[in-house]
């Protein structure tokens, strides 16, 4: 039993549609003779038969279209010629959908040696004015621009200063940020606080901004979106790693981590904060401290001024601001009263989430910060 | 040392080739009884006799056919096209025959011919005779493509080539035929496939060829008066290109400004970028810039062919531009 | 100049020989067109079948130090000319045994050996290199004939006209053989030339010429014979036209739908293997149990030449840029 398919008479051809079958099943036939005409692009065509036989069940309908490679018909001995056959039906292929990946964006001018040369040496190419062709940076402003701020050359500070310099720029050049704000009543944390603090050895007594990081580390569970890294897509974090804001009195910052925030209790809070504050400002944390961040947070203090509107770290997607807590009116159920109160506001990166989530985020810390015994 | 002109290097190299073999024979369109349309080959027809230096109809596609097919039998031919603005004419015989024949045949049958033609831009001859078509040829696999821009070459290049089994283009230049300068006598052999560095710089690399590379020169004479070293780099050979010379160079300047007669799409200066980028993007210190001939059908007016031609003045003052 | 040839005798054992050839490359061509359809063999595939008697012929007229050159349907040619079958086929299946490595398939066959140099599929293109192996043959003064084969679609083009008058000019030992099927892929001999005896063509280039019945190998033999012998005496160019017809279409896909089917008949039954078989037993050379047995034979070396082509390997893609460049 010999399978006849529809045959493929040119590389270009790939179905057939047959006119006319020119055999019956049972028709004896001899190589050579033609079995059917086939319509292609290129017009009708008889096609022939390769084998001596007899037709088998004629498995293609007249005007059927067919791959070519279809199963036809059959050309049998005598023995075979009263068994019937079924045509076989291939499988068409699966195809893999394409995923492209998102273009990344890069904005200083400078030529590519240039740009080689400033990593060598850890120049940060926006802090190098080109004289190149259209005020590109050329390998001989890198040069320049390394010899005046080799760190040998330079104070510790100024070396944080550029380091800071480089990643604002980077996130102002990168981010699009969205702000949003809300003013917190702090009445009722800052009385339980006072409360809790009578208990308290004087060392280990809380301050409010305790209570803040808490309550912002807890709020990561409900809207896990903004305790996240943008790396080409939104990447939610497992860990609550919160950045914590120092200034540094010579100028600059330094942003040491508070690790797993949301597992540590107010006091275990107060204990890091009173370790890390005093060795950021000496600029002896631990690498952990620095690049495991998944959130920051800044607070200006007491006596600070009402809203502070910050600028995100990359690749974090948000930033919490504390403001000043100053007493101020506050209405609630159709009362006026004098109250402590704090703006809280967020900077959060439009490509990773939208004013909704923000939205979700700042009522959650307000809800906390309303159930100070709970944090 | 001798003072040559470049066709008097030409005719040299012409019978040096001749007299390497009897198997070597010249054919081609006026190149015996005329002396050759650029007078490279006159008095070569005294010396060889009609059976070496042979006459041809106006056939470019049957006498290049005859020629690869002499080739193929035994016999190591040297086939001259007048100008390459006749080459198309036999382009069918060099694409289909000449460049195909060893890989369709798996290995059997090599084809060790060499083509001349002159060729280059200029003299107002317009739009049909005016033809740097390098590139053209350049793009074809199982060629080699070889341009003689100086006297060295001119001298040295056909041999070179007679000696290479594969069948090899040769791009010799009609503008430079009466143009004179000191040779070494004698000459030592040229490697085909290398380029050369024609004068060394460390400020920025001039890549060019053929008409190209006097002109480069001169404009790096005028730039060592502003205290810019100018390295100028001879490609010679157009297929296969010498990218290991390519990025030695540009490693060393930095800067490459690619400068060619033939018109700038897809051309040999657009491959030599491609390459600069593929293999030393992150040596450049400023975009890599071309000059090439304008791109129009060259206008017959002395005026309006010197706008569509590169003038040293203009490989000056883009070089100029490329320091900032 | 005329040279007076005689016709020589054809013997018995030629005869067969002849038959047998043709039936070769009759049974190698409907293989082909099966192992066509079967997706084994690719690309363009061109038959040869009703033409065999011409490049029978032709070819028993040579040497085997002569050179032959023929067109993109050439497995005749081949076959005559001593190319293994299996290498052949090996060819057309893309295998590295393929006589031109696999690289060429069915358009392009080359083998050094029996100095069949193409395989060439740009019509007329190989012309002006016969010329010039023929140029190198004289200068080398080599009793060597260059036997070009072409269609009648190759005296259209102007590397016809511009190697019959190169040839004529420099007086070179090649033998121009047009093979007229009247067809130039789908055009009709009268769409293509004003001039449709194409063996006038000749005598303005000063080449002599003769025209012969291409569907009896007798009389293509005779006439090749004639026409080779001319070119060994007087070193000249010849051009020998043979009357024929292709009884398949121009290549596998191709409908037909510029000729009628009647003209096919009529001509299959000039079919120029039959005739031959049929004279051959008539006249008592070949018994009807030698035909059969004849066949047979022919029938296993072409399934042999398949046998070897499925067996055969493909060449590792890390060769591919092998040969480009010596």
């Amino acid at each position: 039993m010999i399978p006849y398919q529809m045959p493929s008479l040119g590389a270009d051809m790939e179905s057939g549609f047959l006119r006319e079958w020119k055999v019956r099943p049972g028709d004896t036939v001899k190589r050579g003779d033609i079995i059917a005409e086939v319509e292609t692009q290129k017009g009708i065509i008889d096609i022939e038969v390769f084998d001596d036989g007899i037709v088998g069940q004629l498995l293609i309908k007249v005007d059927d279209k067919v791959p070519v490679g279809t199963l036809m018909t059959h050309i049998l001995t005598k023995e075979e010629a009263a068994a019937g056959i079924k045509p076989e039906i291939p499988a068409s292929p699966q195809v893999a959908p394409m995923v492209s990946p998102p273009p990344s964006v890069r904005h200083v001018k400078a030529s590519p040696l240039a740009r080689k040369v400033a990593e060598e040496k850890g120049i940060d190419l926006v802090s190098v004015r080109g004289t190149g062709p259209d005020g590109a940076i050329t390998r001989e402003d890198v040069e320049r621009a390394a010899y005046k701020t080799s760190p040998a050359e330079r104070s510790v500070s100024e070396n944080v200063r550029m380091a800071v310099a480089a990643a604002m720029s980077k996130s102002n050049r990168e981010i699009p940020h969205y702000y949003l704000a809300t003013a917190v009543d702090m009445t009722k944390s800052l009385t339980w606080m006072a409360e809790a603090n009578k208990k308290l050895p004087l060392l280990e007594r809380l301050l409010p901004v305790v209570l803040l990081l808490k309550a912002v580390a807890l709020a990561c569970w409900e809207v896990p979106d903004l305790n996240a890294w943008w790396e080409n897509g939104l990447v939610s974090k497992d860990h609550v790693n919160l950045g914590f804001v120092v200034s540094l009195r010579s100028g600059g910052l330094m942003v040491p981590s508070i690790n797993d925030a949301d597992q540590k209790s107010l006091s275990q809070l107060m204990a890091s904060l009173n370790d890390v504050i005093p060795r950021a400002r000496a600029m002896k944390l631990k690498s952990s401290e620095l690049v495991q961040t998944t959130l920051t947070v800044t607070s200006l203090g007491e006596g600070a001024v009402e809203s502070v509107y910050g600028v995100i770290y990359p690749p974090q997607v948000a930033l919490l601001g504390f403001g000043g807590i100053h007493e101020a009116p506050w209405a609630e159920n159709g009362r006026l009263d004098v109250r402590k109160v704090m703006t809280i506001t967020l900077a959060a990166d439009h490509r990773a989430t939208d004013g909704q989530t923000g939205n979700r985020f700042l009522l959650a810390i307000n809800k906390n910060l309303q159930q100070p015994e709970k944090l | 040392m001798t003072r040559l002109t470049y066709r008097e290097a030409l005719k040299q190299g012409l019978r040096e080739a001749l007299q390497s073999s009897d198997k070597v024979f010249l054919l081609g369109e006026d190149v015996g009884r005329y002396g050759g349309s650029f007078a490279v080959s006159k008095g070569l027809l005294q010396e060889f006799g009609p059976e070496r230096i042979m006459d041809v109809p106006l056939s470019e596609s049957g006498f290049t056919g005859a020629g690869i097919g002499a080739a193929l039998a035994g016999m190591r031919p040297i086939v001259e096209i007048m100008t390459v603005n006749f080459s198309l004419l036999a382009m069918d015989q060099i694409v289909n025959n000449a460049a195909t024949l060893l890989h369709m045949s798996g290995g059997q049958l090599n084809v060790p011919l060499v083509i001349r033609m002159s060729c280059g831009i200029g003299r107002q001859l317009a739009a049909q005779h005016s033809h740097s078509w390098e590139p053209l040829f350049a793009h074809i696999p199982g060629l080699k493509v070889v341009s003689a821009g100086t006297h060295e070459d001119a001298r040295k290049m056909i041999i070179a080539a007679l000696l290479d089994p594969n069948p090899v283009v040769l791009f010799e230049y009609t503008a430079m035929m009466n143009m004179e300068a000191d040779m070494e006598d004698p000459l030592p052999a040229v490697d085909l496939s290398k380029a050369k560095v024609r004068k060394s710089g460390k400020d920025l690399s001039l890549i060019t060829y053929g008409s190209g590379v006097y002109k480069c020169l001169d404009a790096a004479g005028e730039l060592a008066k502003e205290g810019k070293e100018i390295e100028v780099l001879d490609l010679r050979s157009l297929r296969p290109i010498d990218t290991e010379a390519i990025v030695a160079s540009v490693r060393k300047t930095h800067r490459a400004l690619l400068v060619e007669d033939a018109w700038q799409s897809v051309s040999i200066s657009s491959e030599v970028s491609a390459r600069i980028m593929e293999n030393c993007f992150y040596e450049l210190d400023a975009p890599v810039q071309r000059l090439n001939g304008l791109e129009v059908p060259m206008p017959y007016p002395k005026h309006l062919e010197d706008a569509a031609i590169i003038q040293p003045s203009q490989i000056v003052s883009k070089a100029r531009q490329m320091f900032g | 100049m005329t040279v007076q040839v005689q016709t020589m005798k054809v013997d018995a054992a030629l005869k067969k020989q002849l038959l047998r050839q043709m039936l070769l490359i009759r049974r190698f061509e409907e293989k082909s067109a099966e192992m066509y359809t079967k997706e084994k063999i690719r690309g363009f595939l061109h038959l040869y079948i009703g033409e065999e008697a011409v490049a029978t012929g032709v070819t028993a007229a040579l040497i085997p130090d002569d050179n032959v050159l023929a067109t993109y349907r050439e497995h005749g040619q081949a076959l005559a000319r001593g190319v293994d079958p299996g290498s052949i086929m090996a060819e057309m299946y893309g295998k590295q045994e393929g006589c031109s490595l696999g690289r060429g398939g069915s358009m392009h066959l080359f083998d050094a050996k029996t100095k069949f140099y193409g395989g060439n599929a740009i019509v007329a293109g190989h012309l002006p290199m016969a010329v010039g192996m023929a140029l190198a043959a004289k200068k080398m003064k080599r009793n060597q004939i260059t036997c070009c084969f072409f269609g009648d679609g190759a005296a259209a083009e102007g590397e016809f006209h511009e190697a019959m008058n190169l040839a004529a000019l420099w007086q070179v030992p090649v033998l121009f053989v047009c093979e007229n099927n009247l067809y130039a892929m789908g055009t009709a001999l009268k769409y293509s030339h004003a001039v449709t005896d194409l063996e006038k063509k000749a005598p303005g280039y000063g080449i002599a010429s003769a025209t012969v019945d291409g569907m009896d190998v007798l009389a293509v033999l005779d006439a090749a014979r004639k026409a080779v012998e001319t070119i060994r005496t007087t070193g000249k160019p010849y051009f020998l036209v043979c009357q024929t017809y292709r009884f398949r279409a121009h290549s596998m896909f191709d409908a037909e739908l510029y000729r009628d089917k009647n003209e096919v008949d009529e001509w299959k039954k000039r079919d120029p293997v039959a005739r031959l078989e049929g004279q051959l037993t008539s006249e008592g050379t070949l018994s009807t149990d030698d035909l059969v047995k004849m066949k047979k034979e022919v029938e296993q070396e072409v399934d042999r030449s398949v046998d070897f082509a499925e067996k055969g390997t493909w060449e590792p893609v890390d060769q591919i840029s092998r040969y480009v460049y010596k």
